[in-house]
C-alpha cells in the first residue's frame, strides 16, 4: 500500500496521492459489497422462505449478482420524452456522492479513517440525509404519478426519521462528551448498546426508514407505486438505485456500530490492528442482517402509519431517552 | 356515493392504476381521483379480458363447453366445472352414483383451500410481505399435487363428466388426502404468529375498508367478503346442493366487515373445508364413479326444452348458471352469475377517503379473479 502511495505521490502530489488511492479502494470495495450484500439479500430472503435462492452461477450462486450486472450494463438506457433531462440524468449519480463521502468518514482502526473530522458525527447525520434530495429529484423529473409520489413519500420519510436517529445518536455523544467518531468509539470500554438500548434501537430503526427497506420501504412500494421514484429508470441508471440503497445500508450500518457496537473494537485488536476494519465490517454486515431479515418478515406500513409511528413515539421516545441520559450523566460522579 | 369533483379541480389528479400494475390482479384498471394519496373517487374499469364464453357456450355442445369453465376462474376451477356438470344433470335428469357426489365434495373442497391459500399469499404480497407469499404457495403445491393425481391437471381442471367424474379417486387417495390435511393444520398454527399476531399486519387491516352489511346486500355481494360484513350466507347452506346436505360444517362470519373480517374468514372456511373432507373421506362410498347408463362425451347430449338456475358457492360467493335451452344439443342462452363482478362494483362505494396504500389493502380483501369478472 505504501509503495503504491509513493509511486502515486510522484505523479500528482501527496495529497492527490491519497484522493486516488482512497478513492479507489472505497469505489472497488463498495462494488464488492454491493454483489455481495444482493446475493445475501437473495440467500436470507431464500432461506426465510424455505427456498435455495440462487444456485446455478458459481458456488452457491456467489456470481449471480455480476452475471445479473452484466445484463443490466447491456440494456438499453431510455431516456423518456418528457422528463426534466438534466435532472432525470444526475440524480442517480447524485444519490452515490453522500454515500461514498460517509464511508470515508467510518474509523475503522485506531489511527484509520479515510477522512478525519473533529466533528464526523454532524457530518455523518448531514450526508445521510443529502441522499433524499436525489431520490426527490428522480420521483420528480421522471413525470410519471408514482415516481412523483414515491419521491413526495421519501422526503417524507426521511424527514420524520432523521430525528429520532439524531437524538438516538445524541444520547451516545453525551456519554462520549464527543462528536468526534474517534472519540466516540476510544470511549466504548463497553459496547454503548448496553448503556443505551433504547436509543440502539431507535437508530436501528430509524436508518432502516431512511434507506427504505422494508417495512419503510414506501417510497418505492412495489405493489402500490409500482417502482415508486424509480419506476422510469432502466438498465444501469436503474442499477445504480440499487447499488446505492445497499451501499447506504452498509455504511449506515457502519455508523451504527460504531456507535452503538464498539466500532473497530474486539479481541486481540491491539496486538494485531488489521483486525479493526475486519471487525468494523462484521459488525456493519451485522446490522444489515438484522435489516434483511425485518424486511422478510415483516409488511408494509401504511404512510400515515409510518408518519405517526415517527412523530407520535420514536421521538418522544427518543426525547425522554434523551433526558433519562442526560439527568444520569449529571447525577453520577464524573471520572 | 359521493359526488365526483368537478374537472376543473385544482386539487385533484386523475391515477390509473392498472390495467398493467403489480396488484390489480390480472388486468382491472382503476381510475382514481386523488386528492394528494387520499382518495376521492375510485372508478374500476372492466373488460380487458372478455373472451366471451357466454356466447361461446351457445355455439358448442354442452360437453364441448367443459373445458371453458373452469377457465372463467381458474383458481377455483374444479368447483366452477362441477357447478356446471351439475346444471347439466339436474336439467337432462342424470343420476349421479354416490361416489361421485362425495368425490366431488372432496375436490371442490380441496380447490377452494387452494384458492384461499393463494389468496392469503397475495393479499400479503399486496401489503408488502413476500415471505407469506412463498409458504401459502408451498402449501398450495401439495394440494395441486394430490389433485393432478386425480384429475391429470394442476389449474384449469376438467374432470366433471355428466353423470360422475372421468377419474376414480385410486385406493391410495384418502391416505395422501389426511397426510396434506395433517400437514396444512400444522402450517396454520405458523400463519396465525406470522400474520395475525402481526402488529403490522392487524394495523393495515383493521378498520379498513368497511363495509357494511346494507351495502354489500345493495351491491349483490356474495362469498366471504359478505361473510365478514355479518351475513352468514354461504349456498352450501342456503341451497344445499351436491352431497353437501350430509356433511356438518359452520359457515364462519365476523361482523366487521373490514379487510381483516375478510381475513379471518377465510382461514376459519378453510378449516371448515378441512373438516368437510375429513367427513366426506370417512363417508366414501364404493361402486362406479360414473353413471354407465349416462351419455358419454362424444354422444350428443339434448337437454329438454326449459330453463335451469343452478348455483353453487364458490371460493368467491354466488356463481349461477341460467341456462336456457330449446331442446338442441346447444343451450339457446348460458349466463354466468360469477361472484367477483358485484364484488369488484362495491369497490367503488368503499374506497373513497382512503389512501392509495389502504386501495391496494382493499382490492386485495375481496378477492378479484378479472377474467370470470369479464368472462
Amino acid at each position: 500500500m505504501g509503495a503504491i502511495h509513493g509511486l502515486l505521490a510522484r505523479l500528482t502530489g501527496d495529497f492527490g496521492a491519497t484522493l486516488v488511492l482512497g478513492a479507489g479502494l472505497i469505489l472497488g470495495f463498495l462494488t464488492f459489497n454491493v454483489l455481495f450484500l444482493i446475493w445475501l439479500e437473495r440467500k436470507v430472503s431464500a432461506h426465510a422462505q424455505r427456498r435455495l435462492g440462487p444456485m446455478e452461477v458459481g458456488f452457491h450462486g456467489s456470481l449471480q449478482t455480476i452475471a445479473d450486472m452484466l445484463k443490466l450494463l447491456s440494456k438499453q438506457l431510455v431516456t423518456p420524452l418528457a422528463t426534466d433531462h438534466f435532472t432525470f440524468l444526475f440524480a442517480p449519480i447524485l444519490i452515490f456522492i453522500p454515500t461514498i463521502c460517509l464511508t470515508s468518514l467510518v474509523p475503522l482502526g485506531n489511527a484509520q479513517a479515510f477522512a478525519e473530522m473533529p466533528n464526523g458525527l454532524a457530518v455523518v447525520v448531514v450526508l445521510s440525509g443529502v441522499t433524499v434530495i436525489a431520490i426527490f429529484m428522480a420521483g420528480w423529473s421522471s413525470n410519471n404519478k408514482y415516481a412523483v409520489l414515491g419521491g413526495m413519500r421519501s422526503v417524507a420519510q426521511v424527514v420524520a426519521y432523521e430525528i429520532p436517529v439524531l437524538l438516538s445518536a445524541l444520547s451516545v455523544v453525551l456519554i462520549a462528551q464527543s462528536l468526534n467518531l474517534h472519540q466516540i468509539v476510544a470511549g466504548q470500554h463497553v459496547p454503548y448498546v448496553l448503556y443505551e438500548p433504547v436509543a440502539a434501537l431507535i437508530f436501528f430503526v430509524g436508518i432502516t426508514a431512511e434507506t427504505n427497506r422494508a417495512p419503510f420501504d414506501i417510497p418505492e412500494a412495489e405493489s402500490e407505486l409500482v417502482g415508486g421514484f424509480h419506476t422510469e429508470y432502466t438498465g444501469m441508471r436503474f442499477a445504480l438505485f440499487f447499488f446505492a440503497e445497499y451501499t447506504n445500508m452498509l455504511v449506515l450500518g457502519a455508523v451504527g456500530a460504531t456507535l452503538f457496537l464498539g466500532g473497530w473494537k474486539g479481541p486481540w485488536v491491539g496486538s494485531l490492528p488489521w483486525l479493526g476494519p475486519l471487525y468494523v465490517l462484521l459488525k456493519a454486515y451485522l446490522v444489515v442482517f438484522m435489516m434483511m431479515w425485518a424486511r422478510w418478515t415483516f409488511p408494509r406500513l401504511r404512510f400515515d402509519q409510518l408518519m405517526n409511528f415517527a412523530w407520535k413515539l420514536l421521538i418522544p421516545v427518543a426525547l425522554v431517552n434523551l433526558l433519562v441520559t442526560a439527568v444520569v450523566l449529571q447525577a453520577l460522579p464524573r471520572p | 356515493m359521493t359526488t365526483p369533483p368537478s374537472p376543473d379541480a385544482l386539487d385533484t389528479y386523475t391515477l390509473n392504476m392498472g390495467p398493467q400494475h403489480p396488484s390489480t390482479h390480472g388486468v382491472l384498471r382503476m381510475k382514481l381521483t386523488l386528492r394528494g394519496e387520499e382518495i376521492v373517487v375510485a372508478e374500476p374499469v372492466i373488460g380487458y379480458s372478455h373472451r366471451a364464453h357466454e356466447k361461446m357456450a351457445e355455439n358448442r355442445t354442452y360437453a364441448q363447453f367443459l373445458p371453458n369453465t373452469s377457465r372463467q376462474d381458474y383458481l377455483s376451477g374444479m368447483i366452477y366445472n362441477f357447478a356446471w356438470v351439475e346444471a347439466v344433470e339436474k336439467m337432462a335428469g342424470i343420476a349421479v352414483p354416490e361416489r361421485a357426489l362425495v368425490a366431488r365434495v372432496i375436490l371442490a373442497e380441496f380447490n377452494r383451500i387452494a384458492s384461499h391459500l393463494l389468496w392469503i399469499g397475495a393479499f400479503l404480497l399486496d401489503l408488502g410481505a413476500a415471505t407469506p407469499f412463498l409458504y401459502a404457495w408451498d402449501d398450495r403445491e401439495a394440494i395441486l399435487f394430490l389433485l393432478e393425481s386425480v384429475t391429470g391437471s394442476r389449474l384449469t381442471y376438467c374432470t366433471g363428466r355428466f353423470g360422475g367424474l372421468s377419474k376414480d379417486l385410486d385406493a391410495d387417495f384418502p391416505h395422501r388426502a389426511r397426510e396434506v390435511m395433517g400437514k396444512l393444520k400444522a402450517r396454520w398454527q405458523e400463519y396465525v404468529r406470522l400474520i395475525e399476531d402481526n402488529v403490522i399486519f392487524v394495523n393495515r387491516t383493521k378498520g379498513v375498508g368497511v363495509m357494511s352489511r346494507d351495502v354489500c346486500l345493495s351491491y349483490g355481494v356474495t362469498g366471504p367478503t359478505l361473510r365478514g360484513s355479518g351475513v352468514p350466507y354461504d349456498v352450501r347452506k342456503a341451497e344445499p346442493y351436491g352431497a353437501y346436505a350430509r356433511f356438518a360444517f359452520d359457515v364462519p362470519t365476523r361482523g366487521e366487515g373490514d379487510v381483516f373480517a375478510r381475513y379471518m374468514v377465510r382461514t376459519l372456511e378453510m378449516q371448515q373445508s378441512v373438516r368437510i373432507i375429513e367427513q366426506a373421506l370417512e363417508q366414501l362410498p364404493d361402486g362406479p364413479i360414473l353413471n354407465p347408463d349416462s351419455i358419454g362425451v362424444k354422444k350428443r347430449l339434448k337437454l329438454p326444452v326449459g330453463t335451469q338456475y343452478y348455483a353453487v358457492e364458490s371460493a368467491r360467493g354466488h356463481y349461477g348458471i341460467l341456462i336456457v335451452s330449446e331442446g338442441g344439443t346447444e343451450p339457446y342462452r348460458a349466463k354466468f352469475r360469477t361472484p367477483s363482478y358485484p364484488n369488484l362494483a362495491v369497490l367503488a362505494e368503499v374506497m373513497p377517503g382512503h389512501m392509495v396504500a389502504d386501495a391496494v389493502a382493499v382490492l386485495g380483501s375481496v378477492d378479484l379473479v378479472l377474467p370470470e369478472v369479464d368472462r
